[in-house]
């Protein structure tokens, strides 16, 4: 059995993964982006690339288990390998949350916003960095930052909670809003679970790493 | 016969042994017994100390696969458990193996009482140039056992015990010679289910093996630890993780690590072991 073979698959799989994780981080900015412009254009294009990421996952699941079977890795191998099947499906989903994004920029079209979207951006700030963060802590497998994710992670969930009541109270004041008010709610929805995504890889990183299960989503 | 009694006082033994530990933590009442009990063993060829402060337990009804690279000493440690490294000259050993609470070195123990209860399978499949049914009833017949029927009976258990009676059940007066590898290796297994023993050594015994007859020889291990305790040498990481339920990792004469396989080949204490079984070395 070539080990180094292992490794260099391996490895080159890893950075397949990571170009997984830059496209889908970078999708989702300028998803959010098109959504302040109000960018229609560059909404509908993201809307159009969808495909992009899905094969680029689908790709890295190919990899990995042809790495499975070709080299039946064992203990922090197996868990390194499994890890990175689960990640990139992860990472796949902030991809799907940008082109929802996208939809919902879409639907709102020209129309100004009906209420200050600084908070929702504050939050997607806070979640791309959450993301930047859990890539860098997986290239490093630092365990470290990956637990500082979970403290972010609960900042996003007060944003979200924040942000949804202010959606809340302002459906009643203004009815005829309420199809822009849903949309901003589903936004908001979609951010906050790019962040419990970004948590999701922290805890996967910590199996790898410990070989335990970790919750840091409560 | 003789075997069964025998079999049946230890069971005894470990009865009353058992009753001595009521009242100990809740995690010692599912506490299988112990079939060999290795206690600061060494073991020396010469000058070369080829197992050191060798501490382990083989359960009962347990598969105990003993893994590690060419020269760590896990064949000698399997041979010493049947005193067959007694036949080199230049051993010297100290400390205590016990079987059912009795050390084998002990001058009064006899080798051949030994054997009796436990058998043993090597890499090379070694049937004798007889027939199958003289394999078979080679070992009860040492023991006296002459009667017709009552062999006609061993051999038809033991090779049902061996998987591989339908195979064989029509041309019993033939060679074993004649057989495949495979073949050839379950009649050895089953030879040494004929004598009825307690404990199964394997020295590598799927390594000269095509993978069909290594993937029946590993599903008749799974069958037979509900009856026998078994101790399995091998190369092979992932035969040791699929049929194992222990597993020790020897390095240099030293006992690396012992612990169960799950945890063996998914979250090992010891980096030499994690190096060792994701193939860095070895």
């Amino acid at each position: 059995m070539s080990r180094e073979r292992f490794q260099a698959e391996m490895q080159s799989v890893q950075k397949d993964f990571l170009k997984l994780c830059d496209q889908s981080i970078d999708r989702l900015e300028e998803s959010f982006s098109a959504l302040i412009k109000k960018d229609i254009d560059t909404a509908q294009d993201i809307v159009k690339r969808d495909a992009e990421i899905n094969r680029f996952e689908e790709g890295i699941n190919d990899r990995v288990i042809l790495l499975l079977t070709r080299q039946q890795p064992v203990a922090t191998d197996l868990r390194r390998m499994v890890v990175l099947l689960k990640a990139a499906s992860d990472m796949e989903r902030v991809g799907d949350y940008a082109v929802n994004i996208a939809k919902e920029t879409i639907r709102i079209g020209n129309e100004p916003f009906i209420t200050s979207v600084e908070l929702l951006e504050d939050m997607c700030l806070k979640a791309t960095q959450m993301l930047r963060q859990i890539v860098d802590a997986f290239v490093e497998e630092n365990t470290t930052k990956a637990k500082e994710i979970a403290e972010l992670d609960d900042q996003v969930d007060e944003m979200y909670g924040n942000m949804i009541k202010q959606l809340m109270q302002l459906s009643s004041l203004k009815p005829e809003s309420v199809p822009q008010i849903t949309n901003l709610a589903f936004i908001c929805r979609y951010i906050e679970r790019c962040a419990d995504l970004a948590t999701n890889i922290a805890e996967y990183l910590l199996y790898l790493k410990k070989g335990q299960r970790f919750d840091l989503n409560n | 016969m003789v075997q069964t009694m025998m079999k049946n006082e230890n069971n005894i033994k470990i009865n009353v042994q058992s009753s001595q530990n009521v009242g100990e933590e809740i995690t010692a009442t599912n506490e299988k017994n112990t079939v060999f009990g290795t206690n600061n063993f060494n073991l020396w060829y010469g000058e070369h100390h080829a197992l050191k402060e060798i501490n382990l337990d083989i359960k009962e009804n347990d598969v105990t696969a003993i893994i590690g690279p060419s020269g760590c000493g896990k064949s000698t440690y399997i041979k010493a458990l049947n005193r067959m490294v007694e036949l080199v000259p230049i051993v010297k050993t100290n400390g205590e193996i016990n079987y059912r609470g009795r050390n084998i070195f002990d001058a009064n123990y006899q080798v051949e009482e030994l054997r009796t209860h436990v058998g043993m399978v090597f890499q090379k499949p070694n049937p004798f140039p007889k027939s199958i049914y003289d394999n078979i009833a080679y070992g009860p017949r040492i023991h006296g056992i002459k009667n017709k029927k009552v062999l006609d009976e061993i051999v038809e258990k033991s090779l049902r015990g061996a998987a591989i009676w339908d195979e064989v059940k029509d041309r019993l007066n033939q060679n074993a010679y004649g057989l495949s590898g495979g073949q050839q290796q379950r009649i050895c297994i089953a030879r040494c289910l004929a004598i009825e023993p307690d404990v199964i050594l394997m020295d590598e015994p799927t390594s000269a093996l095509d993978p069909i007859s290594t993937l029946k020889v590993e599903e008749l291990v799974q069958e037979l630890k509900g009856n026998y305790s078994i101790v399995i040498v091998t190369h092979n990481m992932q035969q040791a993780a699929r049929i194992s339920d222990k597993t020790a990792f020897f390095l240099n004469g030293e006992v690396v690590e012992f612990d169960n396989t799950d945890k063996i080949f998914s979250t090992p204490r010891d980096q030499r072991t994690e190096d060792y079984i994701s193939g860095r070395f070895g």
